[in-house]
């Protein structure tokens, strides 16, 4: 005889439109949850306000790597051309002040460890590559991508509670009210 | 609240302020699920026969032009090709300038117009940008053969080495590795990443199976959440940011090849604005030829509108006049200078061997291009298909006349050759044609050939204070309707088309 375990990941709301789900993003805030996220098949310009959510700090990383960038290149460009291997290529002598001719490449590498930043740094804030996520269990949230939006508030939440969530849900205009529930070992 | 109340009804009393509204950049009023039904449709249907027909005849020209002629080359020697002293450069480089400078047309749509928001750009973004990096792959190969024994092309790379001989860093050559490899990876990051929320939508369509592992593991387990989504425009944010700068960079450097040299006709510091203005007149020009085929074969009329090909058409012009100020002010300058090198290189060009390569470059580039200044040449889809050709065949006779005139006859006379290509150079450059062709064909049939996310967030409803907006309409404005083209030239087949809704017809017929 098998018992099967079943891991509640939250409650799951959909709501009509960008509309909708802007004024229930404020409400939910309100009510003073912390792990919940609204869902949409685009990004809703103005949400982040509503929800509470901080600017990202993406941009501070990619600066650091910029810098990281133009350093390297310029260490790469001093150290091969004029500390180990001078070149003198059509009488162009090497030295500190032939700096300008390596703006080219330090450029390049700016943008180059910056683009890096950008597309790792993206993937650390926002946890990705992960191969599947508790919420693809419940059967309707594949439209998200498509055309509804949703507001799922995670059952980690210290404020969730099997009733009060779904009622507060239930009130602010939210539809097809599901406990996503996960298969657990 | 009283107060704004009376005052809009005093607005309402008064005259209206005419406004005229903005042109649809989807027509019909497109329900979301519909342009995820017909982008993704493109993807998950049958492909057209016409598919077919193009893209056998493109694999097969790839295979023996690009395959078996560097197979040629490598296994022969360099010989094979055209290239004679002084000539060295010939068409390996005239193509690989070709090539880089279509991808810049990508890189401006997705980054330049993003900032400065051009929202038009959502619908053909996704395939300008898929056509930047199969240019860029071509445009590759071509230095890295061209090098002469391409086993040795590591040795452009900075790698300690067992010789102790390290790059020329003051070498415009050697900026050139760096700009295009970095152009091309930030342009391949660019591209990904505005695709991950796409390939999620297709991934979530897909019933189990193959076409779901690989879609969910290149959509990297998107959800769509708010909280990632406020990251991911961040990330897109300086994306473009940093692209913008780059992409002028690009074809910068590119025109330091050229220009930091002491030849005569080269050696002008008009090269690097001349040249980036080029590139994106030369890109815009192949972004509407793969794209108005593309857009008849699917079905996108409604996404890809008149509107955007109007647009296309002006940058058009507005580059093209560009280029065709930088080769008048070119020819200028060099009777200008008094220099006689620059004034005999530019007579030359006029009135030497090469003088029908001069006259189809400015045909092309500087005539072709002004009859967009009339509205009915630009909604004509034959001559704007006609101009981009023109404009494609212009750009690559460009190069061709810069390169090759100015080394065929450099400072000593005894130097003097005339060049012609080889059949291999001709078969290589055929190839790469059938290569970028082919890789645009295959990026039609998996990938989301227009950016889904982005061109929902253009819908009025998108807006998350729509509904406010229509509880409170601003009284004291009358809306004009804009022109445009689809509604006011065809209103019934636009009131047919608006209750079709579904898959996209070629998909049913094939």
């Amino acid at each position: 005889m098998s018992i099967k375990v079943r891991r509640v990941y939250g409650y799951l709301a959909e709501f009509k439109n960008a509309s909708q789900l802007y004024k229930a993003a404020e409400k939910v805030r309100g009510a003073g949850f912390k792990k919940w996220d609204c869902y949409s098949p685009y990004p809703i310009h103005g949400l982040d306000d509503a929800m509470g959510v901080k600017r990202s700090i993406l941009p501070y990383l990619v600066f650091c790597g910029g810098v990281a960038g133009f350093i390297t290149a310029l260490a790469l460009a001093y150290i091969t051309q004029v500390a180990i291997y001078p070149t003198v290529v059509q009488g162009k002598p090497t030295n500190i002040f032939t700096t300008a001719a390596f703006f080219p490449v330090m450029f390049e590498l700016t943008i180059l460890l910056s683009g890096f930043t950008v597309l790792f740094g993206l993937l650390a804030l926002i946890g990705l590559p992960r191969w599947n996520h508790p919420i693809f269990a419940s059967k309707q949230f594949s439209r998200a991508t498509d055309d509804k939006f949703f507001i799922a508030i995670e059952a980690r939440d210290a404020k969730f509670s099997a009733e009060g969530t779904k009622a507060l849900l239930d009130e602010i205009g939210g539809a097809n009210i599901e406990l996503v529930e996960d298969d657990s070992e | 609240m009283s107060e704004a109340t009376t005052q809009s009804e005093n607005n309402s009393a008064a005259v209206k302020i005419p406004v005229l509204e903005r042109e649809k950049l989807i027509l019909n009023n497109r329900s979301y699920h519909w342009i995820t039904e017909r982008i993704c449709g493109v993807v998950e249907g049958r492909q057209p026969f016409l598919w077919w027909i193009l893209f056998i005849p493109s694999a097969i020209i790839a295979l023996i032009g690009v395959v078996g002629g560097l197979t040629y080359l490598v296994s022969t020697g360099v010989g094979v090709w055209g290239n004679t002293n002084r000539v060295m450069w010939g068409w390996p480089i005239v193509n690989f300038v070709f090539w880089i400078g279509i991808g810049h047309a990508g890189t401006l749509i997705s980054a330049i117009l993003f900032l400065t928001r051009q929202n038009w750009r959502t619908s053909i973004n996704r395939a300008a940008e898929a056509m930047t990096i199969f240019a860029v792959m071509c445009a590759g190969i071509f230095p890295a053969f061209h090098v002469g024994r391409v086993w040795m092309a590591w040795f452009l790379a900075p790698i300690p080495n067992s010789n102790a001989i390290w790059q020329n860093f003051k070498s415009p050559l050697l900026w050139d590795v760096f700009a295009v490899s970095t152009y091309f990876t930030v342009s391949l990051i660019f591209w990904f990443l505005g695709m991950v929320p796409d390939l999620a939508t297709i991934r979530d369509r897909c019933k189990p199976g193959i076409r779901k592992f690989m879609y969910g593991l290149f959509s990297l387990g998107w959800r769509g959440g708010n909280r990632q989504w406020s990251h991911y425009e961040m990330a897109y944010l300086l994306l473009a940011a940093l692209s913008t700068p780059l992409v002028l960079s690009v074809h910068s450097v590119v025109s330091f090849d050229f220009a930091t040299s002491v030849v005569p006709g080269w050696h002008t510091t008009i090269f690097p604005p001349y040249f980036v203005a080029g590139a994106i007149f030369g890109g815009f020009a192949m972004v509407l030829t793969i794209m108005i085929p593309a857009r008849a074969l699917y079905g996108l009329h409604d996404m890809i509108t008149m509107k955007h090909i109007d647009n296309m058409a002006k940058i058009i012009l507005l580059t093209g006049t560009i280029v065709g100020y930088a080769y008048l002010m070119e020819l200028f300058i060099a009777f200008y200078s008094g220099a006689k090198y620059e004034m005999a290189a530019f007579l030359y060009r006029i009135d030497g061997p090469y003088w029908w390569a001069y006259y189809a470059m400015m045909g092309c580039n500087v005539l072709s291009p002004q009859i967009f200044w009339f509205k009915k040449c630009r909604e004509n889809l034959w001559v704007v298909m006609g101009v981009a050709m023109c404009v494609n065949v212009g750009m690559w006779f460009e190069r061709f006349v810069i390169i090759v005139t100015t080394l065929a006859r450099m400072w000593l006379p005894g130097d003097w050759k005339t060049y012609s290509p080889s059949d291999v150079d001709i078969l290589t450059f055929v190839g790469t044609i059938g290569m970028f062709l082919a890789l645009f064909l295959l990026f039609l049939r998996f990938l989301p050939c227009i950016n889904i996310a982005e061109v929902k967030w253009t819908l009025k409803e998108s807006d998350p204070h729509d509904e406010d907006k229509i509880a409170h309409p601003d009284d004291g404005v009358e809306l004009i309707a804009a022109y445009q083209y689809e509604l006011h030239e065809n209103p019934e087949g636009a009131a047919k088309e608006a209750g079709h809704e579904g898959k996209p017809p070629t998909a049913d017929k094939a």
